[in-house]
């Protein structure tokens, strides 16, 4: 697989959220604003690259009976690390986020690709596809943000273009159901579409 | 290929990868602690600021921190040329509709309420959410009010506020923080 396809996999043919439907769980949570998607996304964005580097230059050093445990070792790590970075300079970020920036760790996004790419092949490889899925992801925590707060709060990325509330249930966790169904739907539409319209 | 799974290999390879994560982790603990402390200051007197008038002391270096009803209030006390010009109460309900809302809530010393600004919530957005001064005008009602004769209950309870509509849950939470503020600045400064 050439790097560029390697690359861009993520955005939409294995998109990790919308294709392979994976880390749910903080995208459901966080997407009530844009400025939270893109925190949020690209907080997993590092967790996923560095991971994915540390675990390909290791992989022949790792006894296979062990790899799990060695592997949630090193994700760990660089969640607590993003974690106090994020305590430290990112304040407000931080405090919307809050308990799902640790919980990066059991995102299976991230376990994912370190057991199913970066355990089995190059550093060069495993880096352009970190970073790869976590655009892919960022994508579409970015895309959900948007909609739910346009719809939510009537605002985009914090600036407020109507007046009063929007229509709060999708800032709700019933909203985020709704659109995040949508955009499956419509993500396998265009995924249809671009391999030859069948 | 992988090392072979010996009892050998397994235990020091798990053991060297957790040293070095704990070791990069002290690193990264140490050089973030200045600033996640730093950010933490900035964040409460930024709310002192906003709750009393102007002041020229240093009120979290004066302050100090009382255990209440399963949870902790801290009053920091403000002052300008030595004399007390208010005193912020970091104070704490348990009675939100998600979870436990904290206040910081400026009293002067005459025994009146200046301002009042939620630092951390997790109320029903639309809803409950409007305790926060810039969704609605719900704890602007408290502002200047003394407490002796403004009671701080919901109407429905026979107080003396506006409860927000479809959220009493979360104004009687409110109130209980802003009561829990006051007993303690009665008790500790009006003797």
């Amino acid at each position: 697989m050439s790097m560029w396809k390697n690359f861009t996999k993520g955005f939409l043919r294995e998109n990790p959220v919308f294709i392979l439907v994976l880390g749910t769980c903080p995208t459901l949570a966080v997407t009530t604003s844009l400025a939270n998607g893109l925190g949020m996304g690209l907080s997993t964005t590092f967790v996923l690259v560095m991971s994915n580097l540390v675990i390909s230059a290791l992989k022949n050093l790792i006894p296979d009976k062990v790899r799990i445990p060695c592997f949630i070792v090193v994700i760990a790590s660089f969640v607590t690390i993003v974690d106090l970075v994020m305590a430290g300079y990112f304040q407000a970020i931080h405090a919307q986020l809050g308990i799902f920036i640790p919980l990066i760790v059991v995102n299976c996004i991230v376990l994912g690709r370190a057991e199913a790419f970066a355990a089995k092949n190059s550093l060069s490889a495993s880096f352009v596809d970190g970073l790869g899925m976590g655009f892919g992801f960022t994508l579409a925590l970015a895309v959900l943000g948007v909609v739910r707060e346009a719809l939510g709060a009537g605002s985009f990325f914090g600036h407020k273009f109507i007046s009063g509330d929007g229509i709060l249930v999708f800032v709700l966790a019933p909203g985020a159901f709704l659109v995040f169904g949508y955009a499956i739907a419509f993500v396998n539409r265009l995924n249809k579409m671009m391999s030859g319209g069948k | 290929m992988a090392k072979p799974s010996t009892f050998f290999n397994m235990v020091s390879t798990l053991f060297v990868i957790c040293l070095v994560s704990s070791a990069a982790l002290g690193v990264a603990s140490a050089l973030t602690k200045e600033p996640i402390a730093k950010a933490a200051l900035a964040k409460r007197i930024t709310a002192i600021k906003q709750v009393l008038p102007e002041f020229d002391n240093e009120p979290l270096s004066e302050s100090s921190t009382i255990s209440v009803d399963g949870g902790s209030v801290t009053v920091y006390p403000a002052k300008k040329q030595g004399k007390i010009v208010g005193i912020a109460v970091e104070t704490f309900t348990l009675k939100g509709f998600n979870g436990q809302i904290k206040l910081m809530v400026g009293l002067l010393p005459r025994g009146t309420i200046d301002k009042i600004v939620v630092l951390q919530a997790n109320e029903t957005p639309g809803l409950g959410d409007k305790i926060t001064a810039e969704k609605s005008d719900f704890s602007k009602q408290f502002f200047g009010k003394d407490p002796a004769t403004f009671m701080l209950k919901v109407k429905k309870d026979g107080g003396s506020v506006d409860a927000i509509t479809a959220a009493t849950i979360s104004s009687r939470a409110f109130c209980d923080a802003v009561t829990r503020a006051y007993d303690i600045y009665q008790q500790r400064f009006r003797k």
